[in-house]
């Protein structure tokens, strides 16, 4: 059964001032995510209301990961916060607790911050020897 | 509030049967679906190598110049991916696990020649 | 202001088979303060996705976690199913849901053994866990595994179960059920479990929605939230509403799980008494395109997937937010304040599965 998913894209200035109008809605923050995309980040804020399903998303550039925190008005960002941290090198601006990229000690820093093979594989040919769906 | 709800069954378990076997002794059978090992029967292999491509372990070394089709029995997680694409149907999930072993190496089958074609007619 | 101790906890804790660090600073017996840290298991299974076929990561996908495996296969693939619009056969949504239940009473049965085990009680944890074989053995006999069973593909399942079969398991659940009953009531009405969990690491049901609680640790203060309400697999077809309790303590946090147990025998009877004919797989044509959050309840709680994609055999990116990821913050704050006695007690009760919130 596909859920009603709603999709709202906000900018980095706006981002607080939106999380804290869904904090005093009593929303429930389900996750935030983000995903490397050939032209930069795109970070996905999701929030939850009695099923109901509500997403914010924002773009920031590569060159400039920096992105104000929410850890100050969902307390529980914090741990989200802190592996996009690890995992992608955003820095979050005035996280409450900061690990300060210890959260995830992987061998290579920022080990996801790649272009994904399948973006990668989009401008090339498709590799000939992948075998077709079964 | 009570204390002797777990007296009660530990009383019962006094006198009843182990719920465990003593196992190198007494080994369960396994059931027909149990996930256990790769086996091939060689004579149907035709040395496709989609086994070898397909498999998400990349336990399976198939070469065809020398007729040589290897598992590494450690590496295989028995998903039974294999066993599905399989265009021959050569490959099987036994239910039985493969045997312990101290070293990591892989087991290979040597495939015999294709029968030759009876002629057409 | 007395004396303030740091006292390292885990990640090799006796009572803890889980590998999260906590640095509880006390004043004297009470935890004032507690930071966590993970980390110490991440595989990046993520990543993965960029060297896996899209079809050959659901396999991936079931290993991220030994308990609830099962939903975790399957909710990689009801995202992909979403993403590119597959018609699955009712018949293997059913399945799905029979051995989603299934994971509930093993996960659930697997928690309250090892709860039994943190305060003590050797022979409860060993009589529960002698109840679960029998759950593991259902898992053995229909999927071939007792911990990761690969039976869920994108487009359906793998294998089939006959009708006879379920009716069976069924019954197998039915004899079961006044055993597990008969353990159950140790754990609610035994004097000596009440001393160990009853008013401790209580949290609101206001707290716990603004921390992000999911599962059990939400609906044991009161709130029905479960995610099976959105109606993935089958469970439009069942009847069953969600576990709650008020207390929201740790007894309330059992007490839920132990519902549910009962919940999921309900569940598999119901299906096994109307099990639908038909295939147990559709074709999967082409490759996704798009985007999905998919939302499922594992026994720990919702875990969210979020799939992207652009048409490549390999995703773009794959996510997911497991449900002890989002309970940690209210362990946090559940733990200060408490005795420095019930912190292995109370960091139990969230149910904690560090290597599934670590990927």
């Amino acid at each position: 059964m596909r859920e009603n998913q709603t999709t709202e894209t906000v900018t980095p200035a706006d981002l607080v001032g939106k999380v804290r109008e869904f904090a005093d809605a009593n929303w429930r923050l389900v996750q935030i995510c983000v995903t490397r995309l050939p032209e930069g980040f795109e970070l996905n804020y999701t929030f939850d209301k009695e099923y109901a399903f509500r997403n914010l998303r924002l773009s920031i550039p590569v060159e400039v990961p920096v992105l104000p925190s929410v850890s100050g008005v969902y307390w529980n960002a914090f741990l989200y916060e802190n592996e996009m941290h690890d995992l992608f090198g955003i820095t979050f601006e005035g996280l409450v607790l900061d690990f300060k990229g210890t959260l995830y000690k992987t061998a290579k820093p920022f080990a996801f911050n790649e272009i994904p093979v399948a973006c990668a594989a989009k401008s090339a040919p498709a590799n000939p020897a992948a075998p077709a769906a079964g | 509030m009570s204390f002797f709800g777990m007296t009660k069954i530990l009383l019962t378990s006094l006198f009843r049967r182990p719920a465990t076997r003593l196992y190198p002794f007494e080994v369960r059978a396994p059931y027909p679906a149990t996930r256990g090992s790769i086996g091939i029967t060689v004579e149907k292999c035709i040395l496709c190598g989609i086994c070898m491509k397909k498999c998400p372990a990349m336990a399976i070394q198939v070469d065809k110049p020398s007729r040589r089709w290897a598992i590494d029995r450690l590496r295989c997680v028995a998903c039974n991916y294999c066993v599905d694409v399989c265009p021959t149907k050569c490959l099987t999930m036994k239910p039985e696990y493969a045997a312990p072993t101290v070293t990591r190496d892989t087991e290979p089958f040597t495939i015999p020649p294709p029968a030759p074609k009876p002629a057409a007619g | 202001m007395s004396k303030r101790t740091i006292i390292p906890f885990g990640p090799q804790h006796p009572v803890l088979p889980e590998p999260i660090h906590l640095d509880l600073i006390v004043e004297d017996e009470k935890v004032v303060e507690a930071v966590p840290s993970i980390g110490f298991i991440h595989r990046g299974l993520e990543k993965l996705v960029d060297k896996r076929d899209f079809l050959d990561y659901v396999f991936v996908a079931e290993r991220i976690c030994g308990i609830c495996s099962f939903t975790h296969g399957m909710s990689y693939c009801i995202a992909v199913e979403e993403v590119m619009n597959l018609p699955v056969p009712e018949r293997a949504l059913a399945l799905r849901t029979f051995w989603a239940e299934i994971g509930r009473i093993h996960s659930h049965l697997l928690w309250l053994g090892l709860m039994a085990d943190a305060f003590g009680f050797e022979s409860l944890f060993m009589h529960t866990w002698r109840l679960r074989e029998k759950v593991l053995d259902i898992y053995e006999e229909t999927t071939g595994g007792r911990v990761i069973f690969n039976v869920c593909k994108p487009g359906g399942i793998r294998r089939d179960v006959t009708d006879e079969k379920m009716r069976d398991y069924a019954k197998v659940l039915n004899d079961l059920e006044p055993e597990i009953r008969e353990i159950n009531n140790v754990f609610m009405n035994d004097k000596t479990v009440h001393h160990r969990m009853c008013g401790v690491g209580v949290l609101s049901a206001a707290d716990a929605l603004k921390l992000g609680c999911v599962g059990p640790v939400l609906r044991a203060t009161g709130v029905a939230q479960d995610m099976r309400h959105l109606n993935y697999a089958w469970y439009s077809q069942v009847n069953w509403k969600p576990a709650t309790r008020t207390a929201g303590d740790c007894q309330a946090r059992c007490e839920v799980r132990i519902d549910e147990i009962y919940q999921a025998i309900d569940i598999v009877r119901q299906i096994a008494g109307k099990m639908p004919a038909g295939e147990i797989a559709c074709k999967v044509p082409g490759t996704p395109n798009g985007e999905y959050f998919v939302r499922t309840e594992q026994p720990r709680g919702e875990a969210v997937y979020y799939i992207k994609a652009n048409g490549a055999r390999n995703l773009v990116r794959f996510r997911i937010r497991t449900p002890t990821f989002a309970n940690i913050p209210a362990l946090v704050k559940a733990l200060q304040g408490c005795d420095l006695a019930d912190v292995p007690v109370l960091a139990l009760t969230i149910d904690p599965c560090i290597s599934c919130t670590e990927r």
